[in-house]
């Protein structure tokens, strides 16, 4: 019965969306104001609909009903009940469902909290999120219905793939998502500008907030993905370059680029059309990145949909949305007046650097991920495009990006002092100076250009630090006026100063666990040592642990520095599942500040002996950290003032619509 | 988002034999040597994997692979002419970064290009609107709109 009613509830919802497609544009066409209105209640009622149909499917998962195929294939009832929650959405079916679940609930969003909008442009940009929904929505229920029964309901189900079980799952694919679908915001207001042929600095100001929270979203689970590859995998990677890294990774890109580009619009009223244009291009790559994954055109062999009715279902999404949005693009863009003159040395001309290279590096992740496929389609071809042609080309465009960064914050608007933030930035320069000295004084081996890469992140960083301080005239002022200067800062400019110490932060983590990690592969008995960088490791034994649907094997290290001290134990592991008679590495982490020692176990050999793979990571932590540092730094900013105020209102309907405000914060 | 890796993993743990990267046994006692098989390996690509190089893949191909690229350089190969010998073995798709010909040329220069051509687009950009602004700013008003301006004022004291 529930899923028969979560089926019922998904065809409503579709329903539900073409009516909120179609009715509000044909207000806007004739001037209608019923029908304009009849967009926002739609929305609340399709994300109603959508929101049972996904409760439904997550009933199913709770309890265990196997006569679901979807259950059956992905979930066992002796599994905990989190990752039975979080099978939901390690399959297809069930992601798909998480997918349309979080792009209503956006749309609902929209619908409650956009009271301050034009009538048009939010019944305009209503409608088209309910086109993005109502392909999506078709989508699952042609090719990916997750309702399906099975005629005879098995006793047990098939487990989820053992690798998927893990906290980092649990959050990483929602966060991912809810990134990916919140761009979708800025694209229906881009479209819904396009359609009206209008646009100005207030359109940025209402787009900014959406996809501020969707960057954050999507920074933070890309971190947590990375995160997870890390200790999950065994080989301790935090970024490999593969086409499905790399579908997140575009988005975040363009969409880190639209962050910028939308500020210089809100302020100065100029790059309208181009704003315009990354607002599409963010959105039209995480519908790639959907198509990439989900279409198994990456490869035969992938754990996900092997279908190819799917696959061209999606590309067909694919082709209409992105087509479609850039012919309007095309037709219309012409008709939105620029403005805002500025100089080359001013924000501006910095922020427009900083999208020059965030484009340029998106299109660099954006050929080299789909180059090898349109070759072997166009010429039969084979190449392989992997991390070090992303290496040797990501990286000399991220250079400079980083290097100009501390400037922008510190130039003026229109006009900027170029000599003037060189002065203020001296004593970055000299910190990252001697930190390039330092680092060539204390390490040894590794990349002659490592120590630069070093300087770079110390620059950044002591940059934003730098913006701070010339804002608070920490040291020219006395303490008390410092402080009371600190607190009167915007708070979006604490954001930015956050967020560009955390690149600086995860670029420096990159650099020192690249250059100068340190690996040691060995095949030990008990009461053997290996040594890396300080520490000592000795192997005590294996014992075997029972789990709750899984069986560990581990192996006991206790760890020491070089003088003999026990600073602890390491226990690495190898898990079998018996359900799908699987195993997997349990890599054992030890962190010491900002760096971390890190130890998986191979399958132990005939002759008794265990092979281990022992890793030093120094400030390997610092990857993820940054990226924690600025999603904090994109939630600071996301609380400022101006992005809660919005657009003025009149008096009284600002009263009726506080409670609702304060909601939304 | 790491499905991929993970079925390769998993992949690589059905497989019988070997079930892990770099084994122990597999390794040229030579440091300086052995550091060359590493970062060699790291451009090669195991061919039954995805988007995997033979250093971090547990496949028993990248085994082979391993070895050889070892056995290559104990035998005193240099680093181009092991990849030389693989290229020639398996083709281009051994290799992670494509090497540069005529069918990589819009691999290779798509980036430096949208580069290029974004900066241009911008300085063209700021280059004719910086002849707007000074057009406005130095432009001379005619005699007559002198006289008009002077009437505009003249009428705006006195109201």
């Amino acid at each position: 019965m529930i899923p028969e009613l979560g089926h019922y509830a998904l065809m409503l919802a579709l329903g539900l969306a073409l009516i909120q497609g179609i009715m509000p544009i044909v207000g806007t066409r004739t001037g209608d104001a019923v029908l304009m209105s009849i967009a926002a209640p739609a929305a609340l009622a399709q994300f109603v609909f959508v929101a049972i149909a996904f409760l439904a499917l997550a009933e199913c998962y709770v309890a265990s009903d196997f006569s679901v195929l979807n259950v059956y294939e992905n979930s066992n009832s002796a599994m905990p009940l989190i990752y039975r929650l979080t099978s939901i959405w390690g399959n297809h079916e069930g992601s798909m469902m998480l997918w349309v679940s979080i792009l209503a609930f956006f749309g609902a969003l929209v619908a409650l909290f956009g009271t301050n909008l034009p009538a048009t442009l939010k019944a305009n940009a209503l409608a088209v999120q309910a086109w993005i929904a109502a392909a999506f929505h078709l989508f699952i229920l042609t090719t990916s219905n997750p309702f399906l029964r099975v005629a005879d309901a098995p006793f047990e189900g098939r487990d989820l793939n053992p690798i998927l079980q893990d906290p980092g799952l649990a959050f990483h694919p929602p966060m991912l998502y809810l990134g990916y679908v919140g761009f979708s915001i800025a694209f229906s207001f881009a479209i819904a500008a396009l359609i009206e042929g209008r646009i100005d600095a207030a359109w940025a100001r209402w787009v900014r907030p959406w996809v501020l929270g969707a960057w954050m979203c999507l920074t933070l689970g890309i971190a947590g993905g990375s995160y997870w590859a890390y200790y999950e995998l065994g080989w301790g990677g935090f970024w490999f370059w593969d086409p499905v890294e790399n579908a997140s990774l575009m988005p975040w890109l363009a969409g880190t680029a639209l962050l910028h580009s939308a500020v210089v619009m809100e302020k100065r009223g100029a790059l309208k059309v181009w704003t315009i244009l990354l607002a599409i291009i963010a959105f039209s790559l995480s519908l790639i990145g959907t198509f990439l994954v989900r279409s198994g055109v990456l490869t035969s062999v992938h754990a996900f949909a092997t279908d190819p009715t799917r696959g061209i279902f999606i590309l067909a999404i694919l082709v209409v949305f992105i087509g479609g949005a850039l012919a309007l693009y095309a037709w219309r863009a012409p008709l939105l007046k620029q403005g805002g003159l500025f100089a080359p040395i001013s924000r501006e001309g910095a922020l427009v650097f900083n999208n020059l290279f965030l484009t340029s590096a998106c299109a660099t992740v954006f050929v080299g991920t789909l180059y090898p496929l349109a070759l072997e389609a166009l010429t039969g071809d084979k190449i392989s495009v992997g991390p070090p042609f992303f290496n040797a080309t990501f990286g000399p465009l991220f250079i400079p990006l980083m290097l100009v960064m501390p400037f922008g914050p510190l130039l003026g608007w229109k006009r900027g002092d170029i000599v003037g933030a060189a002065q203020r930035l001296l004593a970055a320069a000299v910190l990252a100076a001697v930190a390039v000295a330092a680092a060539f004084a204390i390490e040894h081996g590794g990349p002659a250009l490592a120590p630069f890469g070093v300087g770079i992140a110390v620059f950044v960083m002591a940059g934003a630090v730098t913006d701070i301080a010339e804002r608070t005239m920490i040291l020219r002022l006395p303490m008390r006026a410092t402080l009371m200067r600190a607190i009167g800062l915007p708070r979006s400019v604490w954001g930015t100063a956050l967020a560009h110490f955390g690149i600086g932060m995860t670029l420096l983590g990159i650099v020192a666990v690249t250059a100068w990690g340190s690996e040691r592969i060995a095949a030990v008995k008990p009461g053997e040592t290996i040594d890396v960088s300080h520490y000592r490791l000795t192997f005590d034994g294996a014992f075997n642990r029972p789990g709750p649907n899984y069986r560990d094997v581990v192996g006991h290290f206790t760890v020491r520095r070089m003088s003999g001290d026990v600073i602890g134990a390491m226990e690495p592991s190898r898990r079998t599942f018996p359900a799908r008679n699987m195993a997997t590495t349990e890599a054992a982490l030890m962190s010491r500040g900002f760096s971390q020692l890190y130890l998986s176990l191979g399958d132990p050999n005939p002759d008794g002996t265990v092979p281990v793979r022992l890793f030093f990571k120094p400030h390997v932590l610092m990857i993820w950290l940054g990226a924690v540092i600025m999603f904090f730094g994109g939630g600071l900013s996301l609380s400022d003032r101006r992005l809660r105020v919005g657009a003025p209102r009149p008096a009284k309907a600002k009263a009726k619509n506080k409670p609702a405000l304060q909601g939304a914060e | 988002m790491k499905y991929v890796h993970a079925l390769l993993l998993l992949i690589a743990l059905f497989a019988p034999t070997r079930l892990w990267a770099v084994e122990p046994d597999e390794m040229l006692s030579d440091p300086t040597l052995e550091a060359r098989a590493r970062a060699l390996s790291k451009e090669l690509r195991c061919m039954v994997c995805q988007n995997e190089s033979i250093d971090d893949s547990g496949a028993p191909l990248a085994h082979d692979l391993r070895v050889l690229v070892r056995d290559r350089i104990k035998s005193g190969d240099s680093d181009a002419q092991v990849l030389d010998f693989l290229v020639a073995r398996y083709g281009e798709f051994v290799l992670l970064k494509p090497r540069l010909s005529w069918h990589t040329m819009a691999l290779w220069g798509l980036p430096p290009a949208v580069l290029v051509v974004g900066a241009a687009v911008i300085l063209i950009d700021l280059r004719r609107r910086r002849g707007w602004q000074t057009a406005g700013e130095q432009a001379n008003l005619t005699a007559a709109e002198e006289a008009r301006l002077a009437e505009l004022l003249r009428d705006h004291s006195t109201t």
